[in-house]
C-alpha cells in the first residue's frame, strides 16, 4: 500500500469540506473495498478521513414518507437483520444476505455499498489497459475475457459492471440517495445515482466531488408480499452475481397491479425497464407474461463473446423470480435466501 | 517505542520508523496496547507484528480467505481489510482471548473432538467466525452454518469437521 495521512472526522460537514478541498482525499468507513484497491495500487488517496466516529449516520430509523431511513455507516448486517428492515422490507434483507460473507457485511456500510467499484479483472490489473481505471487508454475486456461483463447500457470505452447485490433491490424499491456536499444536502433519486459509461467510466456515479452519502431512504412500498431476490453464480455463496434479478410485485388476486423488476450483473447500473414493467399493469400472473416481458427487457442487449450466455440466462432469471414472487413459495422465512439458490 | 516487523532482511539489524508513525491505543482480548504504528498498518498486521498476538493468520490479505477472522465489539470482521487506526475505542477479541490450553473454549474443544482441521492455518479464523456466528444467533441448521461460515476457506478441506463442530456447539448453546 502507497503512504498516506488518516484523520478521523468528527462532524459531516468538517468532513465533507476536508475531502473537497484535496483532490486526493477518500472517505473510508467499512473499508472492505476501497483497502483492497489500494493494496491493488487501483486506488491510490495519499490521504483518509475515517468517518465511522460519525455515529449519527449509523442508525434505521422511519423517515417522513412513511418508510425507513437506512443510515449510511448502518452495516450491511445491521440493516439485514434489523426488525423493521425484515418486516416491511424481505426483499432488501434477502438481496443483502445474497452478497458477501458474514465478515464483510459486519464491516461494510451502506453507503460504501452503493459506491463498490467494479470487479473487471483489467480494471484490477495495472499491467492493462482500463479506461475506468486510466481513462484514455482503452478497455481490455471488449475484445477479451467478458464472461463478467455487461450486456446491457455498455459503451465503446468500458463494459464493465457494477457488482452490488443491495443496489438491485433498492432499484427495484426506488430509494432515494440522500448527500451532503459542499452546496449542502440534495437527494438523488436512486436511477439516476449510479450511471452508464458513456465517454466516462471513470465516473461510476454522480456524486459531485466532496459529496458524501448520509442515508438511503425507503418509500412505504416494501412489495413484502411478493418479491424475489434470485441470484445466479458460480457457486452458491459469496460470489458476485452473474445475473440477478430483484422482483416486487403487487397483485390483487391473480392480477399485477405494480412490477418492479431490476437486474444486476448485466449493466454499469442496476437495469430496469420502467416502460416494460407498466405493461405488466393490469395484466394476469402468467408465465406467458413474464416471458414476454423478460424478452422485451433484454431487448437490446449485446454480448461480447464469453458473456453472450448472459441474455438467455437472464431472460430465464426473470421469468423464474417473477414466478417464484407470485407463488410466493420461499414464504417469509428469514433465511428464505438460502432456497433462492439455484 | 516502534515495534519492528518480525523479518528483517539479513544483516539488517533494525529498520527506520515509518515516517509518519502515530500513536494509537488498541483494546486486544481486554487489555490496553499502545502502539506506534503507520496508518496504513492493517488490523492484522498490528495484531501480528506489533502486539505479537500470531493466532490470528494472514491468509490472502484481500477479505476473500477468513483466516484473519476476529471480533470487533462482538461481530466477526476480516482484520486484514481495516486499519488499526480505525479501531481504536473497540473491543478486538482474537483467538488468543477465546481459550487458553488449559481451559480451551467450547469451539476449540468441538474441532478436536470433530477432526476439524488437517494443517491447522485457517482454525484461528474458524473459530472466531464460528464464535460470531454463536453471537448472532442466526444459523440453527447444517445449511445455515454452511452459509454463514462462507467467508471461511479451508484448504484441507476439513469442511465436515468444521460442520460437525460448528453444528454441535450451536445446539448445545439453543439447548441451554
Amino acid at each position: 500500500m502507497n503512504s498516506f495521512t488518516y484523520t478521523n472526522a468528527t462532524a459531516v460537514d468538517t468532513a465533507v469540506r476536508e475531502k473537497s478541498t484535496n483532490s486526493r482525499a477518500a472517505f473510508v468507513a467499512g473499508g472492505t473495498n476501497i483497502l483492497d484497491l489500494m493494496k491493488e495500487n487501483v486506488e491510490r488517496p495519499t490521504h483518509l478521513i475515517g468517518i465511522n466516529k460519525l455515529a449519527a449516520l449509523a442508525t434505521i430509523e422511519d423517515n417522513p414518507e412513511g418508510g425507513l431511513r437506512l443510515g449510511a455507516l448502518a452495516t450491511n448486517a445491521d440493516t439485514a437483520w434489523h426488525p423493521e428492515v425484515e418486516k416491511r422490507y424481505p426483499l432488501l434483507s434477502q438481496t443483502i444476505l445474497a452478497g458477501a460473507t458474514a465478515q464483510l457485511r459486519n464491516m461494510a456500510t451502506n453507503g460504501g455499498n452503493m459506491l463498490q467499484r467494479t470487479r473487471c479483472y483489467y480494471f484490477y490489473d495495472l499491467a492493462t489497459p482500463c479506461n475506468k481505471r486510466e481513462p484514455g487508454s482503452g478497455c481490455s475486456a471488449i475484445n477479451g475475457f467478458n464472461r463478467i461483463h455487461a450486456i446491457l447500457g455498455a459503451s465503446e470505452q468500458c463494459i464493465a459492471t457494477y457488482p452490488s447485490d443491495m443496489a438491485v433491490a433498492l432499484a427495484a424499491l426506488e430509494a432515494t440517495v440522500r448527500v451532503s456536499g459542499p452546496q449542502g444536502e440534495r437527494t438523488i433519486p436512486f436511477a439516476d445515482f449510479h450511471r452508464l459509461p458513456g465517454d466516462h467510466p471513470e465516473r461510476d456515479n454522480t456524486l459531485e466531488p466532496g459529496e458524501l452519502i448520509t442515508a438511503l431512504d425507503l418509500p412505504a412500498q416494501g412489495f413484502e408480499k411478493n418479491f424475489t431476490y434470485l441470484k445466479l453464480r458460480d457457486r452458491t455463496s459469496y460470489a458476485f452475481a452473474v445475473v440477478s434479478v430483484a422482483v416486487g410485485l403487487e397483485l390483487e388476486g391473480n392480477i399485477i397491479k405494480e412490477a418492479r423488476i431490476a437486474l444486476g450483473g448485466v449493466a454499469h447500473k442496476p437495469w430496469r425497464v420502467i416502460a416494460v414493467e407498466e405493461t405488466l399493469r393490469g395484466e394476469t400472473a402468467t408465465e406467458d407474461n413474464f416471458r414476454r416481458v423478460a424478452t422485451a427487457m433484454l431487448h437490446n442487449a449485446q454480448g461480447y463473446g464469453h458473456n453472450n450466455f448472459k441474455i438467455e440466462l437472464a431472460k430465464r432469471a426473470i421469468v423464474r423470480a417473477l414466478k417464484q414472487a407470485t407463488e410466493m413459495n420461499q414464504a417469509l422465512d428469514a433465511n428464505a435466501f438460502l432456497n433462492s439458490n439455484p | 517505542m516502534i515495534k519492528q516487523p518480525t523479518n528483517l532482511p539479513a544483516g539488517a539489524s533494525s529498520l527506520p520508523a515509518p515516517p509518519s508513525a502515530g500513536s494509537v491505543t488498541l483494546t486486544i482480548n481486554g487489555v490496553q496496547r499502545h502502539m506506534q504504528l503507520a496508518p496504513w498498518t492493517s488490523l492484522l498486521d498490528a495484531l501480528r507484528e506489533y502486539a505479537n498476538l500470531t493466532g490470528t493468520k494472514k491468509g490472502c490479505d484481500h477479505g476473500q480467505c477468513g483466516s484473519c477472522t476476529v471480533l470487533v465489539n462482538g461481530k466477526r470482521i476480516n482484520s486484514c481489510l481495516t486499519l488499526a487506526v480505525m479501531q481504536e475505542g473497540n473491543e478486538i477479541t482474537t483467538i488468543e482471548g477465546l481459550g487458553t490450553e488449559e481451559n480451551l473454549h467450547p469451539l476449540q474443544q468441538a474441532f478436536i473432538d470433530h477432526d476439524a482441521f488437517q494443517c491447522g492455518y485457517c482454525t484461528p479464523g474458524q473459530i472466531c467466525s464460528a464464535q460470531g456466528l454463536l453471537n448472532e444467533g442466526r444459523a440453527h441448521t447444517e445449511d445455515e452454518i454452511r452459509e454463514l461460515m462462507s467467508g471461511n476457506l479451508c484448504r484441507c478441506g476439513a469442511y465436515v469437521g468444521i460442520l460437525a463442530a460448528v453444528k454441535e456447539v450451536v445446539d448445545k448453546q439453543s439447548s441451554k
